[in-house]
């Protein structure tokens, strides 16, 4: 009933329009399911999708929000886009705040101009280290890198839980687990616009994100590299005749977003925290891979779907202070949208035709298997 | 049909719905009755959902106590399930711009963000529970949740048979080990034989990992249960293996009938009242003074914050030890934390005659007291 | 001693339930990431059944069918509009968690009377092995039984060998006449019915009460397993009770007083998860013999 043949050609356009398609269609989804369950879905959209912009600040929050989101949805759009699928991202967080609050808490002795790098260099190499396990294991061993950066997610949770609670304690915090609280040169400021000021809570991590994105966009397109994971993705085969090392490929994308998972977990305390504390991330990891999908693993794309699943987020806090929404109706709405976007991605690729039985061959009992058959293959 | 003509029909029909969503909802409706009355607006963040049966169910009670006492003199309204994060400043800051007068922040991990909050909008009042930190508009209220565990360390010591206790904790903090040393100090008291282990399930509401714990506890021969998370999980195990535990937070006597011997209530209400009619007749203060640790509102059972229900499921003279014991922190003769007071390895660390004032509670019991097997995590 | 070990195999249960479940959609060449989401569906109709109509067994069946149907949006997907089946297995989790947290809010702090034990007459009187293995609960039987069932099915019924055949090379079995999408379309539903029950036992059995993303991994784990059992019924026993073993043996750790921060001994069941993947994928030609050919290739063909 079903036929798909695959498209020669991938038109921009189509590929541009599908994911706006999947959001509107969520929406659509989302207002069936409130309704269903007793809320008023336009009240319940506009408290998701439009309250939460209705100040400027709010506006800037939104940004500030979606700024962790698009650093590690940018990493994953290369791995996802190699065929390699780090879903630890949660985990590479947390060692990349851990990596970064070591330095900023035991070497407050670096100069106030290389701190700011060192803490970088070193969230990177925190999330790329965890990252780099389940590449290791899956070029040697074989071992599924989906299962062993999800178990690391859970190690990772634990540790920096130890460490914030034991050895990196802060004296002074009375045994609440905190630890010191970074030097000045070890966080992130709020972005000051000349005449204007601060806007809401608008830090230069976001600067730093959106600059991240574009420059990823260059990487994905215009490099080797990119070429390689590009090719690893979609032509395997191919790309092993033509001389590519698929097992250093692999490697690169997992260190490439475990990197970046870690740089989004310093921006997060740095800006936000000042100081460690057991939970540093809020399912962030888990939400990239909404926005990297959502972003069709293009870079450029990833900034504007992150701050669609960002408002998202924050219309989930406002749907619950004015309709006593609970908190989690956000992932309902970002897996729907998952959904949605994998068959607008279908649609994207393949021709699909439906070809609806007719009522008189149903009726006569004409309608058989191998009928159908025929249908398609002509 | 053509699936593709079906799906741009779609999408028309679905841009035309929304953009009748967004227009018919008048902006106005949920967010701009914010000043213009003189109703106290009160507002509260919760940690969990209301329904845990526990901690945030605990502050629901308050919540609800205030709305009977002021009747339409205040507008409540709460955010639940409010992660211990930057998330929690963003919400808390909403609810200041939302004109809230007075917000409680009813969990430790709100203490940097209520604090940053509050800076920011010098005119509200701001009430944080269970932390340390103060500002002129922010202050700070406690229970001394210990008075109650003193109490059920009695009782457990004078009903078990097997001198095993098992100790169900959730997260290393000043709060939970004053609880267990308590605990022990009230068991040791009529028991010098019975021993309580401790299991750290790392959560404050996880009904397995509670329940697993529970039952690893009884098989471990425990015939008593304590706990210092939130769910009902451990008495209901208790229940149904024909052992004996204590509730939390709440009175948990509909979960576990036959198992209960009492819980220790937290009446938040009567501080809420307390605080609200205080901010109403202009005489709201933060309790600073020269001592920081009294500027602390730390009350307990003499001030009935602290509620314990009947003694039930016990012997009359257990239930007669018990109400003596609970009369004597009462009225004051008993202050628990007196030495000699003796480590689990023999070493005094509070030498006869003198006690531990409020401060030293928080700073210096990095120990387990006779009686409590193992060592503090971290 | 057995109260530890009954502890124990009631932890592995509904490791047992979901990996079988797995199992079977994997054998048919269909890696469904969503166990975690279908099993919290599964867990959070149990609970709001059995609350409302005071009828465990109710739960269970509904618990069966929320699994399915959630398995089912995840065959329409991946089956019918042959989306990538990772990330399809994804959005299942994502979307399971969402809208479990939002049937069940209603529920968060209500309790139930769970499924009770149920003795075998005779053999419940053996000493020890009657207390742990015959005074279960149905659904404990059940997984047991199922777990038989489906190494019968895999290894001698005819219906068996073609689900491996359509697992193994899905253009060969498509050729021969079979319809891949439709049996894979059932092996996929019959993994959601079983995660769906291995949800249903965490509120009925283990704690009856529900809360927010209670299966806390175990769905994960449960995909682990069947790696782990090498795509084996017999071994995916074996392993769930090792996996129950090592996260009771922490707790027992803490209640002994053994001097380890608890946090590394809480990582245990997930470090055992990485290092058995390790162990069992190490030898590539094992692994490649025992792992359906197909396992998470799409088909495109006739549906």
């Amino acid at each position: 009933m079903i036929s798909m043949t695959p498209r020669k050609d991938i038109s921009m356009q189509r590929t541009v329009l599908t994911p706006v398609f999947s959001v509107l269609l969520t929406l659509c989804v989302g207002a069936g399911i409130f309704a269903v369950l007793g809320y008023d879905p336009s009240a319940a959209l506009y408290q998701f999708f439009v309250a939460p912009l209705s100040r400027p600040d709010q506006v800037a929050d939104l940004f500030v929000k979606a700024c962790p989101l698009i650093i590690i949805a940018t990493g994953l759009a290369f791995c996802y886009r190699a065929n390699v699928w780090n879903i630890g991202a949660e985990g590479q967080i947390v060692m990349g705040a851990v990596c970064a609050g070591g330095v900023a808490l035991f070497f407050p002795a670096i100069p106030d101009l290389l701190m700011m790098p060192a803490m970088i260099i070193a969230a990177m190499a925190g999330g790329m280290a965890l990252a780099f396990i389940p590449g290791i294991l899956k070029t040697r061993f074989n071992t599924n890198e989906i299962l062993v950066s999800l178990m690391l997610t859970y190690v990772a949770a634990l540790f920096i839980d130890w460490l914030v609670r034991g050895p990196w304690r802060d004296p002074e915090s009375f045994g609440f687990p905190l630890t010191k609280s970074y030097g000045d040169a070890a966080l992130i400021q709020r972005v000051e616009l000349p005449g204007i000021g601060t806007i809401g809570q608008l830090h230069w991590g976001v600067v730093a994100a959106l600059l991240l994105a574009v420059a990823a966009y260059f990487v994905m397109s215009k490099t080797v590299f990119g070429f390689q994971v590009k090719v690893m993705g979609d032509a395997p085969r191919a790309g092993r005749f033509s001389g590519f090392n698929p097992a250093r490929t692999t490697l690169g994308v997992l260190c490439l977003s475990g990197a970046c998972a870690g740089v989004a977990g310093m921006v997060e305390v740095s800006a936000n925290m000042g100081q460690l504390q057991p939970e540093v991330s809020f399912g962030y990891g888990f939400t990239a891979i909404i926005v990297a999908f959502l972003a069709r693993l293009n870079p450029l794309g990833v900034i504007m779907a992150g701050l669609v699943v960002a408002l998202a987020e924050l219309g989930g806090d406002r749907a619950q202070m004015a309709l006593g929404m609970p908190k989690v109706v956000t992932g309902l709405f970002t897996g729907i949208l998952l959904f949605l976007l994998l068959a607008g991605e279908t649609f994207n690729r393949y021709h699909v035709q439906i070809n609806w039985p007719r009522f008189d061959q149903l009726k006569s009992g004409q309608l058989k298997s191998g009928q159908l058959k025929s249908d398609e293959e002509g | 049909m053509k699936l593709n003509k079906f799906v741009v029909i779609l999408g028309v029909v679905v841009v035309a719905g929304l953009a009748f969503i967004m227009t018919s909802q008048k902006p106005t409706e949920k967010e701009a009755d914010v000043s213009a009355d003189k109703q106290v607006k009160v507002g509260f963040v919760y940690l969990t959902t209301p329904g845990d049966h526990g901690w945030t169910y605990a502050h629901e009670v308050g919540r609800q106590n205030v709305i009977k006492h002021f009747g339409d003199k205040v507008v409540t309204s709460y955010v639940e399930n409010v992660p211990e994060g930057p998330d929690a400043a963003r919400v808390i800051r909403d609810m200041a711009k939302q004109g809230n007068d007075i917000i409680f922040t009813t969990s430790f991990g709100y203490m940097d963000p209520t604090l940053k909050v509050a800076q920011e909008f010098p005119d509200i009042k701001f009430e944080h529970i269970t932390g340390y930190k103060r500002a002129p508009n922010m202050a700070t209220g406690n229970i001394r949740f210990y008075e109650g565990r003193y109490v059920q360390g009695v009782v457990a010591g004078m009903m078990t048979k097997s001198n095993k206790i098992g100790y169900i904790a959730s997260f290393p903090i000043p709060e939970v080990i004053q609880g267990i040393n308590a605990f022990g100090l009230g068991l040791r008291s009529v028991n010098k034989d019975a021993e309580v282990s401790v299991i750290w399930v790392n959560s404050w509401y996880d009904p397995v990992k509670e329940a697993d714990a529970a039952k690893v506890h009884i098989a471990e021969g425990a015939d008593i249960l304590a706990q210092h998370t939130d769910s009902p999980a451990m008495l209901q195990t208790a229940e149904k293996a024909g052992v004996y535990g204590f509730g939390q937070s709440s009175d948990m006597k509909a979960f576990a009938p036959k198992a209960q011997l009492f819980s220790s209530v937290n009446n938040w209400g009567i501080y809420y009242i307390d605080k609200i009619q205080a901010l109403i007749d202009g005489s709201w203060t933060t309790g600073e003074g020269p001592d920081h640790w009294a500027g602390n509102r730390w009350v307990g059972m003499a001030d009935d914050y602290l509620v314990l229900t009947p003694f039930e499921n016990m012997p009359d003279t257990v239930a007669k030890a018990a109400s003596k014991a609970a009369a004597d922190i009462k009225s004051g003769a008993n202050k628990i934390f007196t030495g000699p007071i003796r480590d689990n390895n023999g070493v005094e660390k509070v030498p006869a005659g003198k006690t531990l004032n409020d401060g030293e509670l928080f700073t210096t019991l990095d120990y387990y007291v006779e009686g409590i097997v193992g060592k503090i995590p971290g | 001693m057995d109260a530890l070990i009954l502890t124990v195999i009631l932890t592995s249960i509904p490791l047992i339930l979901a990996a079988t479940g797995e199992l079977i959609a994997e054998r048919s060449g269909v890696l469904n990431l969503g166990v975690e989401g279908m099993m919290l569906m599964g867990a959070v109709a149990a609970f709001a059944i059995t609350s409302l109509s005071g009828n465990p067994y109710l739960g269970v069946m509904a618990a069966a069918a929320a699994g399915a149907m959630t398995a089912a949006i995840f065959a329409v997907f991946t089956l019918g509009l042959a989306t990538n089946q990772v990330a399809t297995g994804l959005a299942l989790t994502i979307f399971g968690t969402g809208l479990s947290g939002l049937v069940g809010a209603p529920f968060v702090g209500g309790t139930v009377d769970g499924l009770q034990a149920v003795s075998i007459p005779v053999l419940s009187d053996l000493p020890v092995l009657g207390r742990l293995l015959f005074q279960l609960d149905l659904l404990a039987y059940g997984a047991f039984v199922m777990l038989a069932l489906v190494a019968w099915f895999l290894n001698k019924s005819r219906a068996g060998l073609i689900l491996r055949a359509v697992g193994n090379n899905h253009d060969s079995a498509h050729a021969l006449g079979y319809s891949v999408l439709r049996v894979r379309c059932a092996a996929v539903i019959f993994g959601g019915l079983m995660a769906g029950l291995a949800g249903a036992y965490l509120p009925l059995v283990l704690t009856p009460h529900w809360s927010e993303g209670m299966t806390a991994g175990r769905g994960w784990i449960a995909l682990a397993l069947v790696v782990f059992a090498s795509w084996m019924p017999s071994r995916i026993l074996i392993g769930a009770l090792l996996f129950g073993g090592i996260t009771i043996i922490q707790l027992v750790g803490q209640a002994r007083g053994w001097e380890m921060p608890s946090q590394f001994l809480s990582m245990l069941p997930y470090l055992a998860t990485i290092a058995v993947l390790v162990l069992i994928s190490r030898d590539r030609n094992f692994a490649l013999m025992r792992a359906p050919a197909h396992l998470g290739r799409i088909f495109i063909g006739t549906r």
